[in-house]
Formats: C-alpha cells, sequence, structure tokens
C-alpha cells in the first residue's frame, strides 16, 4: 500500500479522499481535513473573498492541494475565464471544470465540460472535469487533455450513492485516467463500495456536512476509502450465486 | 392588462398557466391525511405544494420544518448569503395603496447623485459586504436606465454581485444594466389576483399587469443570471398568492434552466401615514409555513429573509428554509455613509449591522458567506 499513489497530472497523493468545501463552517475545514487524511480540497472560486471576511482560501492548511472549481460557469468560455482567474490569484494549476446550465439538478453539460477541458489543458492545467458518466465524452475528455475524469454517482448534495454504478464501471474499464468518484456519495460504504470496484478516488463534501459529526466523518470517509482500496488491490474474492455452485459434473461426459 | 407604449410585449403563456391554476387552487379541500403522505414524499410535486400551503399543513410544521431543513442543508449547506439593500431614489409615478413610496404619499423624495452613491458604497463595502441590492422607487423620470446604470457601474468597483430592484424593463434595457454590471433582477408581483392588482394599483404603468409578471422573463433574455420571486403576503389571499409565486418562478426554470432562482417573502409593514398597513392573517407561522413550501417545493431556489420581520424571527428561519439574510439595512434614500436624504418605504423590524448579524450566524453554527459570484 505505501507504494499505492494516485497520480494526477504528474502530482502524487497518498490519500484519495477528495474533500469538497462550501457545505461546512470554514472553521471546521482544518478539522476535517486532518481526520480525513485529505490531500486535495476543492474549493469554488465564487466563494473565495481575497482579503475579505470569511475568505475559503484562509482556512486551507498549507501544504494541502487546491482544486479550485469553475462553479457558476454556464459555458466553456465562463469555465474558462474563472479558471484564468483562479490562477491569477494563486490557486495553482489545478482545475474542475464545473459547467453547469441546469439550477435543478445542477447536471454537468459535458459538451461544453469537453471545449472547456480542451482550451485550459492547453494552457497547461490540470484539468479534472466533473461529467455525467457517460463512455463518449469521457474519450474525448482524454483526447482533449483532462488529467482525471469526474463522473457523478448522482445529483449533487443528493447523498443518494452509486446510482450511476454500472456507467462508472465502464468508464473505470475503459479510461486510463484517473477516475474519481464524484457528486451523490452519501455515506463511506458507498465510497468503499466504488473504491473496491476500481474508482480511483473519492470526492465527497454533502454526506461529510449533512453529518452529525463532521470531523468524526470525515475519518469515517477516510478509512472507507481505503478499505475499499486495499480490497480492491487484493483482489476481490469469487462471489457465490444464491444457491451456491451447481456440484453436478456438466464435462464429465469427456472421461466417458 | 393593456400594455402601454414602448412596453415589450414577449407573450404571456406563463402568465395564464399560472392564472389559470391559482384561480383553480381551493387550498380547503385538503386533510390532515394529504398532509401526511406529503411529508413521505422525496420530490414534492405541484399538487403537494399546494397541500403544503394549505390550512391543513398548519398544525405539521413541526415536521414540514425539519424535512425543509434537511433540503436545506443538502443543497445550501449551511452557508448563509449576506448583503444589504441601499435605496438610490424614492420617487415613484405609481399609486400603489400599501405603499409607502406611492406618489400620492407626501414623503420627503430624494435621489443620490453619483458622488453620494459612491460614499454610499464605499461605506457599505468597508462593512465587509461583497454583495449588494440596488433599489429605486418606480420613477423612469426621475430616475431613468441610464442613471440607474451609472451607479451599478459605481457598484462594480466595490461589489462582486449587483441586484436591482427596480421598475420592470424592456429586454433591451436589461441588457444594459447587465452590461452595465448587474446580474440579479427582483421583480415582486405584490399580488397575482388580477382583479384585487387593479384595485390596489389606482394609476401608472405599474397597473399593466403582464408586463410586470413577464419581468423575469425579459431579465433572463438579457443574460441575467438570475431572478427573484414574490408576493407581498397579505395585500390578496396569501396561500393562494404564494402558490402562485412559486408556480411563476418553477415554470421560469423550467424554461430557462441555468437561471437561479430566489424567493423573497414579504410582508406588509406599516408606513408614514399609514400605521394601519398591515398582513391580517399572515402572522408568523403563515409566513414560515409558505417559506417552508417554498423550500420543499424548489429546494434549489434561494429564500431571502428581510429585515420587515423581527430577529427572533429572522434568527431561526436562517437554516431551516432562509439563505439569505441582509443586515445594516436602511430603508430611506442612502443612509449608510451619511443621513439619510428621503423618506423610507416602510418601518424594518430588525435594525442589526452587518457584524452582529455575521455573529448571529457563526453563533448558529452556520456560514456567513460574503461573495458568491465572480464578475465575469
Amino acid at each position: 500500500m505505501n507504494n499505492d499513489k494516485l497520480i494526477i497530472g504528474g502530482h502524487e497523493f497518498n490519500s484519495r479522499f477528495i474533500l469538497g468545501s462550501g457545505k461546512f463552517s470554514l472553521d471546521m475545514t482544518k478539522a476535517v481535513i486532518e481526520n480525513g487524511g485529505v490531500e486535495m480540497a476543492t474549493l469554488a472560486l465564487r466563494r473565495a473573498n481575497n482579503g475579505g471576511e470569511e475568505n475559503i482560501l484562509d482556512y486551507i492548511p498549507e501544504g494541502i492541494t487546491l482544486l479550485p472549481n469553475t462553479s457558476g460557469a454556464r459555458n466553456a468560455e465562463e469555465a474558462v475565464r474563472i479558471a484564468r482567474l483562479s490562477k491569477e490569484l494563486g490557486c495553482g494549476d489545478f482545475v474542475k471544470i464545473e459547467v453547469v446550465r441546469d439550477s435543478k439538478y445542477l447536471l454537468p453539460d459535458n459538451y461544453e465540460t469537453i471545449k472547456a477541458t480542451e482550451i485550459l489543458a492547453k494552457e497547461g492545467f490540470i484539468v479534472m472535469p466533473y461529467m455525467y458518466p457517460d463512455l463518449i465524452t469521457a474519450r474525448e475528455l482524454v483526447n482533449a487533455g483532462a488529467s482525471a475524469i469526474m463522473p457523478l454517482a448522482a445529483p449533487i448534495g443528493s447523498n443518494r450513492g452509486l446510482v450511476t454504478k454500472e456507467f462508472i464501471k465502464i468508464l473505470v474499464e475503459e479510461i486510463d485516467l484517473p477516475i474519481i468518484v464524484d457528486a451523490g456519495i452519501g455515506k463511506p460504504s458507498q465510497a468503499c463500495e466504488a473504491m473496491e470496484m476500481g474508482v480511483d478516488a473519492i470526492m465527497a463534501n454533502t454526506a461529510v456536512a449533512t453529518s452529525g459529526n463532521i470531523p468524526m466523518m470525515a475519518e469515517a470517509f477516510k478509512l472507507a476509502i481505503i478499505a475499499g482500496r486495499m480490497a480492491y488491490l487484493s483482489g476481490i474474492g469469487r462471489v457465490l450465486e444464491n444457491k451456491g455452485e451447481a456440484s453436478s459434473p456438466l464435462t464429465g461426459f469427456l472421461n466417458d | 392588462m393593456e400594455y402601454m407604449e414602448g412596453m415589450d410585449n414577449i407573450g404571456s403563456e406563463i402568465m395564464y398557466k399560472v392564472i389559470g391554476e391559482t384561480e383553480n387552487y381551493d387550498y380547503k379541500k385538503y386533510k390532515d391525511n394529504d398532509v401526511l403522505k406529503v411529508l413521505q414524499k422525496d420530490i414534492i410535486s405541484l399538487e403537494d405544494y399546494k397541500v403544503l400551503l394549505s390550512p391543513a399543513a398548519e398544525k405539521y410544521l413541526e415536521p414540514i420544518a425539519h424535512k425543509a431543513k434537511k433540503e436545506t442543508m443538502k443543497h445550501f449547506g449551511n452557508s448563509i448569503n449576506m448583503f444589504t439593500p441601499l435605496y438610490i431614489a424614492n420617487y415613484c409615478e405609481n399609486y400603489c395603496v400599501y405603499c409607502g413610496f406611492n406618489c400620492m404619499n407626501k414623503i420627503n423624495r430624494a435621489k443620490l447623485t453619483m458622488k453620494e452613491i459612491e460614499e454610499e458604497m464605499a461605506a457599505i463595502a468597508g462593512t465587509g459586504l461583497k454583495e449588494i441590492l440596488l433599489l429605486t422607487g418606480e420613477s423612469r423620470n426621475m430616475s431613468s436606465v441610464e442613471y440607474i446604470g451609472e451607479a451599478v457601474k459605481i457598484a462594480c468597483k466595490y461589489f462582486s454581485s449587483i441586484s436591482i430592484e427596480i421598475y420592470p424593463l424592456n429586454v433591451d434595457e436589461y441588457r444594459y444594466l447587465r452590461e452595465c454590471g448587474a446580474d440579479y433582477v427582483c421583480v415582486y408581483q405584490e399580488t397575482y389576483d388580477t382583479d384585487k392588482y387593479e384595485e390596489v394599483h389606482l394609476f401608472g404603468h405599474k397597473r399593466i399587469y403582464p408586463y410586470r409578471f413577464n419581468a423575469q422573463e425579459r431579465a433572463l433574455m438579457a443574460n441575467m443570471r438570475g431572478v427573484s420571486f414574490g408576493a407581498l403576503l397579505g395585500l390578496g389571499d396569501f396561500r393562494k398568492d404564494a402558490f402562485a409565486a412559486g408556480l411563476h418562478a418553477s415554470l421560469i426554470q423550467k424554461k430557462y434552466p441555468h437561471a437561479e432562482i430566489s424567493f423573497s417573502i414579504p410582508r406588509l409593514r406599516p408606513y408614514i401615514n399609514n400605521s394601519d398597513n398591515n398582513p391580517n392573517d399572515v402572522h408568523e407561522k403563515q409566513l414560515l409555513q409558505v417559506m417552508l413550501a417554498y423550500r420543499l417545493f424548489m429546494p434549489y431556489a434561494g429564500i431571502t429573509i428581510s429585515t420587515r420581520e423581527r430577529a427572533g424571527f429572522r434568527d431561526n428561519v436562517i437554516g431551516i428554509a432562509a439563505t439569505k439574510i441582509s443586515s445594516g439595512v436602511k430603508v430611506g434614500v442612502g443612509g449608510h455613509g451619511k443621513d439619510e436624504k428621503g423618506d423610507e418605504q416602510f418601518e424594518i423590524a430588525d435594525s442589526r449591522n452587518v457584524k452582529e448579524i455575521h455573529d448571529m450566524i457563526i453563533s448558529k453554527g452556520l456560514q456567513p458567506v460574503y461573495n458568491d459570484y465572480i464578475r465575469l
């Protein structure tokens, strides 16, 4: 396990738990990051308040890789402009593309996401696009220069778990970039399940933020993600059907 | 409901749907069992929304509040957005019988100069706020679109988000203000009851119900980021008006899915020369019921709680349903940097400053949010 690194855009991470911020109090950020063993945390640039009150950038401890997102962007052009602004503000090279044109379900616009990814990757950003889990889109994102693919498990904030499981499995099978499940994971057990099936990392926010004990839930996610990863690396043992294995030989006739 | 000359007519299919559904809304027919069924649902339909606004739902406010709080957490976390309004003028050409700014009411009228606007904005920005709501009375002559545009341009220097609550405009005028830097438009229909609307809007352009009704849509056609809805509760039948505002907002969201949607839930307030201007049967219980119904019907919509309400009420509805709160509020013209130049629109019930509201939010385990928009 010690050599099991998550590598995104050439950067190595030991933790496979990416923390989404923005739904819990800022003064809890440090505790959540520490308890969750988090090395990368997202921040909505629209919430950054440089030099002002309650600036999220003031609460994220040093050493944590910032993953600014383009929340609020309604098309590729806006996402690109927000990403550039993020770099100007010193938030680093990573960017999570969020292009959302639906205020009700907050589902990503895959088409605009591909366009933004292509532009930003060419500009040297380490692009991590949030997307609806669709293989064709994922391939386009790879071609556009994405450094990871971030499919949603269920609508943002819904805590509904791995609703899109079968489609994420296809991405795990077919795409060579890290697959990071983003949005919808509601419980540590669901994070564990996603990791068991070969997902590379989990991003969570609402599930932690809406829990009764936020730092403890962050730790629970950390442990679940580690457990899932270990299980995946170990190779999941075979699972028998309800009735057990048929014992009557089907190939005995070969010995006749 | 004839349009006046120069008013954009963009068609009214949403308006007719809202008026029709509202007329047919019979809130008296719902019983306890209907409410209990709605409480078990994950997704609230239009029919469920009718139930939540009914008198039958009043005695279930506690479980409804719990359900609403979960939705608020899910969609907004514990974030509470902070802002303040700035009235830059109070001239008005309408005669609306319930409003302190109405042109027949003898009050001190004023309009800030650009220098005064800048001073006011600098003072507000000094409190840490990054979001401002600019308001005028409804006078095209005294506070023209160009005047408002210049105010918006100054606001860009100090604030990341600029909302406007002014008289309804044509699409090209909203587009102009968008280009100046405004991003959010607040227009309130006051009452959706067409007869009542005519009865309380005695003259002026505001009398044209459909022009006002379609303001949000025109603003979105002009590429505004979001729009706010609301009825002045207590003016007409508040259950029907609240129902109509929610339906109006949901149909606009369906037609413009990218639009950010929010609600305000104003009640009638006393004003100068009319201390009896009260919301009759809309008590805090009913006000909360409306907020909770909005939250469950459109869980992703912002809800603003105004200083029309007392501190104790405001402090308790944030986190349950409300997601945005004003502070340091003056409802006369100016008053943030220097003394107010013109009289107030109504009486406020919570005069706490930004720091006090900030501390209250923190004390409730919630997170004050100052900045939540990037002007590109």
